[in-house]
């Protein structure tokens, strides 16, 4: 699965910025994130799991857009009372990034699911199962 | 690795490149605990919020103590399992503890923390003696 975002990954402490096309605005006014990202494969699936705090599963998006996947995380800012001395060491936006998807992916089966703000999708690779060819000897 | 010509002013550029991008950072404090906090204070109290996805609230451990506040929890950990490939591994997993220096004291026994969706919150009241009286001034 090849990569639409370049940066490297890193245990960085603050958030990178999400990356638009150029000349292309995010119609609100909020920063936009990257969300860190585990990606692993089995035989069957390739699975992304995303961390999206502050993000409740009617919150997430995402759109598959020919080879491109997409995920949103709308966070509901909540800035507590009691602002006289605010310290802060993490900013708080919302949560994107896209995914170029190779044709292996068997796009009507994909599943996501929400916990404690991780998003897991689920990607099953076509004909994962059918492609297993019996070989038998003589 | 890469040899500079001595005199070649190239060398500089990739070190000054680095150099802009720690310091473009620095207007905001840096900590290199786990979980990074956001602290909101007034005169009556404060409130902390940290962002902890996957921590499971009810292993979460917050203790205070005079001007102190303990964040103790686990991250889950993906298991290596057969056959697995990975392609990116970006995500933090595992046991986090952290104690924060709050600006004052605070009323151990009036805590309250909540968690949700990864994040948590943290309410904490200053105790009434210490809230500062504004003092009326009277003009004669």
């Amino acid at each position: 699965m090849s990569k639409t975002d370049t940066s490297k990954t890193e245990s960085s402490l603050s958030k990178r910025e999400a990356a638009l096309p150029e000349g292309v605005e995010s119609t609100h006014a909020g920063p936009e994130y990257l969300p860190s990202t585990d990606i692993y494969e089995t035989e069957d699936h390739v699975v992304i799991v995303a961390d999206l705090p502050g993000v409740g599963p009617d919150n997430v998006d995402i759109a598959l857009e020919r080879n491109l996947l997409t995920l949103r995380g709308r966070v509901e800012q909540n800035p507590p009372s009691g602002d006289r001395l605010p310290y802060s060491e993490y900013e708080i936006g919302d949560c994107v990034r896209s995914f170029r998807l190779t044709g292996e992916i068997d796009r009507d089966r994909i599943e996501a699911r929400t916990k404690n703000g991780i998003l897991t999708v689920t990607l099953p690779k076509v004909g994962a199962a059918s492609r297993r060819i019996e070989v038998t000897t003589e | 690795m890469r040899f500079w010509n001595e005199y070649d002013p190239r060398r500089f550029r990739d070190l000054r490149r680095e150099m802009d991008r720690v310091f473009a950072d620095l207007d905001r404090p840096r900590s290199t605990a786990f979980p990074p906090v956001n602290i909101h204070a007034d005169e009556n109290g404060l409130e902390v919020t940290a962002e902890i996805p996957g921590a499971d609230p009810s292993v979460l451990e917050i203790s205070a103590l005079h001007d102190s506040l303990t964040i103790r929890g686990e991250l889950p950990t993906m298991a290596d399992e057969e056959g697995h490939t990975w392609h990116r591994r970006e995500r933090r997993s595992g046991p986090f503890s952290r104690t924060i220096q709050l600006p004052y004291q605070i009323d151990a026994g009036s805590v309250d923390a909540s968690c949700r969706d990864g994040v948590l919150r943290i309410s904490l009241k200053r105790p009434e003696q210490d809230i500062p009286r504004r003092i009326e001034v009277k003009a004669s």
